[in-house]
């Protein structure tokens, strides 16, 4: 299948194109944050004047890295996704407030976040878990980073320059959602499996 | 000491950024078996990474995990002192290959940067007759560290009685629980037993082994073959994207148990499944 390419920040009309099972190649600035960044923003709800880069339309990538400084800057050594499941309780606060047009991560997400994604126009991008070596040679520059002190290197918010950074459409801004057929079809291999005997 | 620090680091280094041969080769099976569409291509980019890590020796995950050590010692080596030398080793470790920071204050919420803290990282202790000091490693990613799941049989919702049936029962379930969320295709680690402390350590423990060896014991060899087939029945697949290959090896021992007791934990390790030995003597 060929890649749709696509240029960051999405407009609303890309993101609703796209379907579950679409490859991408991404290109522009990434943000990344997970678990404490989402925490902070959904209980501090600072507004978007405080949060030095611009999230309107863009990607936040659930990512801590392996990060060096070096010469004044910083050097990604290792930058592949974390579990997306873990912010699920937050994330849908941020797309509505931030205009979030992707969630890149793995191993999906659940049903509030698939809702927000349908209201706001968002999709959620799967990368390969693991593959940290592989994403971070796609990443070309780290930009700058933000609440480095306060939440550490690795669960800071850093500013990402990618070129055609792939990822996989699995949930889309029409409510689909690979992680829920992929769930519903092994429920039913699991109810054979559980029957007296096994399978 | 100061030598073992120095192969406590190569041990780092060699555990963070390269697979053992036998876990690299049931992955390439899993590819080249692996239905065509996105698991087929995610297996290729885990393939990929794995080349290019070793390539470059740069950690194959970002997350290098809880270092967790288990040691056989001889018995004129002092525990105290060799975990300071594997605390003096993690320091550096973590400076030089670079591994992630990853112990983080459950009070102040502070990265320590360095990966050393109350009880950070995981070290175990046994005592053995031989001359040589074994010093395994296992850098384990903590999204499928959260992906493992402890049970107390009887359970009802999965009609799991106090039998090594209802051993399976569990098992099939907590991956099934796992879905794509731990990195598949996963290696699972299984321990049986009396006490909830005992059979976390045991399933863990579990992980240090070949894929492909069997446990010695017939029934529990038979169940973990079976297990590999039928847990690649439930057709998550590689990343969860729907696939052949869920896991690619099952892994359980066991011990006596309690009356009233029947305790199964299963611990699940993502494809990364990365430990190593060192051997000092």
């Amino acid at each position: 299948m060929e890649p749709k390419r696509l240029k960051i920040p999405l407009r609303e009309g890309d993101v609703r194109a796209l379907n579950v099972g679409d490859l991408v190649l991404l290109s522009g600035p990434v943000v990344s944050g997970r678990d404490r960044v989402h925490k902070f923003l959904f209980n501090e709800r600072p507004g978007r004047e405080s949060i030095p880069f611009d999230l309107s339309g863009g990607v936040l990538y659930h990512c801590g890295p392996i990060i060096r400084r070096e010469d004044g800057g910083y050097r990604l050594i290792a930058a592949g996704p974390t579990t997306s499941q873990r912010v699920e309780i937050y994330e849908w606060w941020l797309i509505r407030e931030y205009g979030l047009r992707g969630i890149m991560g793995k191993g999906g997400m659940g049903e509030r976040t698939l809702r927000a994604m349908k209201e706001s126009g968002c999709v959620y991008l799967h990368t390969i878990g693991g593959a940290a070596v592989y994403l971070a040679e796609r990443i070309k520059r780290v930009v700058d980073g933000w609440m480095i002190e306060e939440f550490g290197a690795a669960e800071a918010m850093w500013l990402f320059e990618v070129e055609d950074f792939p990822a996989i459409v699995t949930m889309d801004a029409r409510g689909g959602s690979l992680h829920r057929a992929v769930a519903e079809e092994s429920r039913k291999r699991l109810v054979e499996l559980l029957r007296p005997g096994g399978a | 000491m100061l030598k073992l620090k120095h192969g406590i680091v190569e041990l780092y280094r060699k555990v963070a950024t390269s697979l053992p041969p036998d876990v690299e080769s049931a992955l390439r099976k899993a590819y080249e078996e692996e239905y065509e569409g996105i698991a087929k291509e995610a297996m290729k980019t885990i393939l990929d990474n794995i080349g290019l890590a070793r390539e470059r020796s740069r950690p194959i995950c970002q997350d290098t995990g809880v270092p967790t050590f288990f040691v056989t010692l001889p018995r004129q080596v002092s525990q105290k002192e060799l975990t300071r030398t594997i605390l003096d080793a993690t320091i550096e470790a973590t400076e030089k290959v670079p591994l992630r920071p990853n112990a983080v204050d459950i009070i102040t919420d502070r990265n320590s940067g360095n990966n050393t803290g109350r009880n950070f990282p995981l070290i175990y202790f046994e005592e053995t007759d031989e001359h040589l000091l074994t010093v395994d490693l296992m850098l384990k990613g903590s999204g499928c560290e959260n992906a493992g799941r402890l049970y107390r049989l009887p359970v009802e919702e999965l009609n799991a009685q106090r039998d090594l049936d209802g051993v399976r029962k569990c098992v099939a379930d907590a991956v099934f629980r796992a879905q794509g969320r731990g990195c598949p295709p996963y290696t699972l680690g299984v321990g049986i037993g009396a006490a909830k402390d005992q059979v976390t350590l045991l399933a863990k423990r579990q992980l240090l082994r070949r894929i492909g060896d069997r446990h010695e014991e017939d029934r529990i060899s038979a169940l973990e073959q079976r297990l590999v087939g039928e847990l690649n029945r439930l057709g998550i697949g590689p990343m969860g994207f729907g696939g052949k290959t869920t896991v690619i090896d099952v892994k359980m021992d066991y011990n006596h148990r309690h009356p009233a007791s029947y305790f199964v934990d299963v611990s699940v390790c993502c494809w990364a499944n990365r430990r190593g030995r060192l051997v000092w003597g």
